[in-house]
């Protein structure tokens, strides 16, 4: 069987490379257009990862082997990875990275003036189940200033990488809280132009996922590329 | 929140080494193994400027051909990873280990010269950039290479991975002078 072909990436979702806002896009955007690559089976396939790669403790972000407990409000973000056509991306790995509660990194580039947690590495890996559900635990990430532009502050966020089924599927984003008052002013946010594409990388309050007397709850369904519709089915 | 749209792409940030490498993850096949090659290139920016803050993912056929994948017309071949990952070092270099790929079918039936399908991530990269390597010593089947075809001629050279001592060197240019040919997937 011949794989199906995916959709093309039609400008109206991901960012344009140059996002001038965004300073770093500036000397890294290549200035050339693109070649039109076709959709061959390199492009069909992709990495199947995550067998023997993933233990159940690497989805708990808070706790270390040998150590204590993250600082922080501990949070409990799972989702649906499913593609654009609505099918679940099954046993895929989902890599997450993050800062602590403070905003700070485990980085040695990382210079904020505030307080690393020797119990928190803010890396976290997951497959997703059979309907292509992922769950990891965690703590709130802190906002953090970045330089960019004067009092530059980043919204608090979660870095997701997402493999699909597909070398075409591969997708990294970052996932985003609901009501942050610094959405206005991030770039990077931003340089997704659409506001529905937008909302689509912020989590929403998630009651039923909400842990009593432990940790707060948050959704965040992700969509990797679909597939087109074979011409057959676009014919009367 | 969902409606079911596509998700857009962010930057892996300057922090993307917390969460991406893998001890192995350059290591498509381990040191010492029959044929492997090192692959290694240098990734730079508008101004010539080395990257510290890079990821460069590689996907590839085995050398028969055949992909680790259930699509793979021969369904899965285990035996052969196909995947690397490797974050650029402060002098922007990255380095990955693997074994030449072998031919693999591509669009009207003609068969694609040996490549790799390369990913390259960063800060200041809103979204992955896409790329392939093929190889300077297979000359005939690159003249013959249906997506090589598409290239600008005087663009192709970027895209061929030279010889040296210990496999092959693949420089890649953001932007500039050189800017190496990026696909639009």
């Amino acid at each position: 069987m011949t794989p199906a072909v995916y959709r093309r990436d039609d400008g109206t979702v991901h960012p344009p490379l140059l996002s001038p806002g965004y300073r770093s896009t500036i000397l890294r955007a290549p200035s050339q257009a693109p070649v039109l690559l076709p959709h061959t089976l390199t492009e069909l396939t992709g990495p199947v990862l995550g067998e023997g790669r993933v233990t159940a403790a690497d989805a708990d972000l808070t706790v270390r082997a040998g150590g204590g407990e993250a600082q922080g409000q501990r949070i409990v973000v799972h989702g649906r990875v499913r593609d654009e056509n609505g099918r679940p991306v099954p046993n895929s790995l989902v890599e997450v990275w993050q800062a602590n509660a403070a905003g700070r990194y485990l980085h040695k580039w990382d210079r904020h003036d505030a307080p690393l947690d020797p119990n928190f590495t803010g890396v976290g890996r997951c497959l997703t189940d059979a309907s292509g559900h992922y769950r990891f635990v965690t703590i709130k990430p802190g906002a953090y200033p970045w330089g960019n532009h004067a009092n530059a502050w980043r919204p608090a966020h979660i870095h997701f990488s997402l493999f699909g089924r597909a070398f075409t599927q591969r997708l990294v984003t970052q996932m985003y809280f609901p009501d942050d008052p610094l959405f206005g002013y991030d770039p990077i946010v931003n340089s997704v132009r659409d506001e529905r594409a937008r909302q689509r990388m912020v989590a929403a309050f998630d009651l039923a996922a909400t842990v009593d007397e432990w940790a707060l709850g948050f959704r965040f369904d992700i969509v990797l590329r679909g597939t087109e519709a074979t011409p057959m089915e676009t014919r009367p | 929140m969902s409606d079911g749209g596509l998700t857009p792409s962010q930057t892996v940030g300057p922090y993307l080494a917390i969460g991406l490498p893998w001890p192995d993850g350059p290591h498509v096949v381990p040191e010492g193994s029959p044929g492997a090659v090192w692959i290694r290139g240098t990734v730079r920016d508008g101004n010539g400027a080395p990257l510290p803050d890079a990821l460069v993912e590689t996907w590839q056929a085995d050398p028969a051909g055949h992909f680790d994948h259930p699509d793979d017309p021969g369904g899965r071949h285990t035996e052969f990873r196909g995947f690397g990952r490797c974050p650029t070092d402060d002098g922007g270099g990255y380095a990955i280990l693997t074994r030449k790929p072998g031919r693999v079918p591509g669009p009207g039936g003609v068969e694609q010269a040996p490549h790799i399908a390369v990913s390259v991530l960063a800060r200041g990269l809103l979204n992955r950039v896409v790329t392939r390597i093929y190889f300077a010593d297979e000359a005939a089947a690159n003249a013959a290479d249906p997506v090589l075809a598409g290239v600008p001629a005087d663009r192709r050279a970027t895209l061929i991975a030279r010889p040296i001592d210990d496999g092959y060197r693949f420089d890649i240019r953001l932007q500039g002078d050189d800017e190496t040919v990026f696909f639009a997937l």
